[in-house]
């Protein structure tokens, strides 16, 4: 199925799911947004898993089966049902279907960031602060911490994060005398010199994604949305905004970025051949490379995400999740007690063995992690740079109440100018103008800048 | 002059048989590119082009590697698509069949009305009904079973029609009066005369609803949350989407040969069934 037809349903069936879940909500089906800010002691949580009991988990994450083999050794008396659902949107939408159905959801599973306050507010999450789960937030980096806690609720415990950093063919690099962009006009530059070099290579490959688009907004230090439960204010002309697009209007107008859809297997291809010479994109990055990347192997270097102004460095977040509480779960002190040892216990272990990259501050910091040569990468210590990163990110962004939807439709408003070659900026103000329809018919109160 | 036309011996048309020739190509070339992309290991895949033979011959490998992958989900898928096709398909066709018969054959009050709701059937796809059906399971508690599948599979309003259609053409009222004078009972005359005539019809709807069972992807996408009841089209999706995002591990070699081995028992079915499928699409066309 091609992307974009894929998009498609995917957008029906998201539309279709939040609305009945918001109907539900407004229709007083006890779904209020919730109040956050609950407090605790993680003794009940301690005191379910003497008890013991089953529950179920929801992932897609690599090491899933493994964390829940380790954690059933650990505590013999839990039995953990792990179910993958399905990965990305197939997941959310069986899962919001299930909270719609009011039952058959998990009693835990993973909910990325992005789609963390759709969940929260909809009343459909736990919030984790009444079993005494604040007291972590030293444990984890900034940005994961905030990622989690919607309206000064806590819904779920970070396992992962993507903070942003540049991997690029350093062979192809070396072979043109291009020099590693610390700006964005340097990697313009460099996208230019690239493609005039060798027209079948092009410095990245962008169709329109709205994950890395929000991301490099955040880079930029835009603020597009911005909610209060009730209320969501999308503004995609902020100054933050513009700043991006000024940049990569450069590379769309001029055709410097390949139209190879991303995650495809042609794309795998581009990554390992040259044809894709670099990606900007979140700290997990290097366990898919190596992993399906094969032909890349002694190719790829990492660098810090180029900046505005080439002084501070400071980057954004991309992808990256953690586990939530259903309210739905019958037991939700175990379903807690198997959150807190995934994500704050023994579990990180496992994770950590699947390549994966850590949200807690003690494991970024571990030498062993950090000074990790990378034999993929030419021997660079390629997490230094990563978890340099990790502390970077700009604060205070946040995702909109029904951002799976929105990213769902950027390819049909934003990916025309993608496809098009033109400035992104109109089509930007068209996703925006989609958006707020959107969110009004929902039931948001939804404003503009 | 010898060069007559005649029905046993039509005119040749070169035009017509280019885009014969060019229709061949472009249905065959999918194929042709899903079975050499079977044979190859993910790396050739991933570095070789499409028609070209990768550096490995890899197909039985990847076949055993499909079959054994995440402790051998895809056999269980298999056995899922066969039980709802058995069971759907199968009941789709069993009801249709008698229905189709009796909407021919006997006078009754709502015969219009049933035909009226039956067109109207037709016309609304299955998938827009999807959401609403998946509502109603979950409240009788029947999502995430093979119910949820099975039951909505066993309507087939097209079929019901062509039934319908052919039973009209087919079964002579002649017939079923000269069996009811000879004392066979309603069922008896069904069983033993009227199925016979209504074969070919009755392959045809079967082969259908087999093709759209075991292509179905929408419905148990939404109504089944439990890998261990997923069909071949919903498994084999979770394996392709398997390969974006973070912690992403690309199968596209089991996917690919995945899609080759869901394929061939159709390919089967049509090649058995074909001389019953071409009777039962003409029937009706010309007035005996």
């Amino acid at each position: 199925m091609s992307p974009t037809r894929r998009r498609r349903q995917v957008a029906l069936v998201l539309a279709t799911a939040l609305a009945t879940a918001l109907s539900a909500c407004s229709t007083g089906g006890g779904g209020t947004a919730p109040a956050g800010g609950a407090t605790g002691t993680q003794d009940a949580v301690d005191a379910a898993l003497k008890t013991g009991g089953e529950i179920t988990y929801w992932s897609w994450t690599p090491s899933a089966k493994a964390q829940v083999e380790a954690f059933q050794q650990e505590y013999p008396n839990v039995k953990v049902n792990y179910v993958n659902a399905g990965t990305g949107n197939d997941h959310y939408t069986k899962l919001q279907n299930a909270i719609k159905a009011g039952s058959g959801a998990p009693d835990v599973a993973q909910i990325e960031y992005q789609a963390l306050p759709q969940f929260a507010l909809t009343g459909s999450l736990v919030d984790l602060g009444q079993y005494g789960f604040q007291a972590f937030e030293d444990d984890y980096t900034p940005s994961t911490w905030n990622s989690v806690k919607v309206g000064g609720g806590l819904y779920g415990l970070p396992q992962d994060s993507g903070p942003m950093a540049l991997f690029y063919n350093k062979q192809l690099f070396d072979q043109h005398g291009i020099t590693v962009p610390k700006t964005w006009a340097e990697y313009v530059a460099a996208a230019e010199k690239l493609h005039a070099a060798d027209p079948t290579k092009y410095i990245t490959s962008d169709t329109g994604d709205a994950g890395f688009a929000t991301s490099m907004m955040w880079q930029a230090g835009a603020k597009p949305f911005t909610t209060d439960g009730k209320n969501v204010k999308v503004d995609l002309q902020d100054d933050g905004v513009k700043k991006w697009t000024s940049t990569w209007n450069q590379l769309v107008e001029k055709k410097l970025v390949s139209s190879i859809p991303g995650w495809s297997d042609a794309w795998y291809k581009a990554l390992g051949d040259g044809t894709i010479a670099t990606l900007v994109t979140g700290a997990w990055m290097p366990g898919v490379l190596e992993s399906s990347v094969k032909d890349g192997a002694g190719k790829w270097a990492v660098a810090p995400m180029p900046t505005y102004d080439g002084a501070t460095p400071i980057t954004a977040e991309n992808g990256g999740g953690g586990q939530s509480v259903l309210k739905q779960s019958a037991n939700p002190a175990l379903a807690a007690a198997f959150v807190r040892w995934l994500n704050n216990g023994n579990g990180v272990k496992p994770f950590l063995e699947s390549g994966g990259f850590p949200a807690t501050k003690a494991d970024l910091a571990s030498p062993a992690f950090k000074d990790k040569a990378s034999e993929y990468f030419g021997g660079q210590q390629i997490n230094q740079v990563l978890t340099a990163a990790a502390g970077q990110v700009v604060p205070g962004w946040s995702y909109l109440p029904y951002q799976l939807y929105a990213n769902s439709i950027f390819g049909d408003t934003v990916g025309k100018a993608y496809a098009g070659g033109t400035a992104l900026d109109p089509a930007l103000a068209d996703w925006q103008k989609a958006l707020v329809d959107y969110g009004n018919q929902q039931g948001f109160t939804v404003t503009t800048g | 002059m010898t060069t007559t036309n005649s029905v046993l011996k039509p005119r040749r048309s070169p035009v017509l048989t280019a885009v014969m020739a060019l229709y061949l190509v472009y249905t065959l070339l999918p194929l042709a590119w899903l079975l050499i992309s079977a044979t190859k290991t993910q790396q050739d895949l991933l570095s070789t082009s499409g028609l070209a033979p990768g550096g490995t011959f890899a197909l039985f490998d990847n076949i055993g590697q499909t079959f054994t992958h995440d402790d051998g989900i895809f056999l269980r898928w298999l056995g899922n698509t066969l039980l709802y096709v058995v069971l759907g398909a199968g009941g789709a066709t069993v009801l249709a069949t008698a229905a189709g018969y009796g909407l021919a054959k006997y006078r009754f009050r709502g015969r219009r009305a049933v035909f009226a709701v039956l067109l109207g059937a037709i016309a609304i796809p299955g998938t827009a009904l999807a959401v609403p059906t998946f509502l109603m399971f979950s409240n009788l508690g029947l999502t995430n079973t093979p119910w949820a599948i099975i039951i909505p599979s066993l309507v087939s309003p097209f079929g019901l029609y062509l039934v319908w259609t052919y039973a009209t053409e087919a079964v002579p009222d002649e017939l079923l009066e000269a069996a009811r004078i000879d004392g066979a009972g309603e069922v008896r005359i069904f069983l033993t005369v009227t199925l016979r005539l209504l074969l070919p019809g009755v392959v045809t709807v079967a082969l259908f609803a087999v093709v759209s069972t075991w292509n179905n992807y929408f419905l148990p996408l939404i109504m089944l949350s439990e890998p261990d009841w997923y069909p071949l089209t919903v498994g084999l999706n979770q394996w392709s989407a398997q390969a974006s995002g973070v912690g992403a591990q690309p199968i596209y070699h089991l996917v690919v040969t995945g899609s080759l081995i869901t394929i061939v028992p159709l390919v089967i079915a049509f090649l058995l069934l074909q001389r019953f499928w071409q009777s039962g699409l003409t029937a009706g066309s010309v007035k005996q």
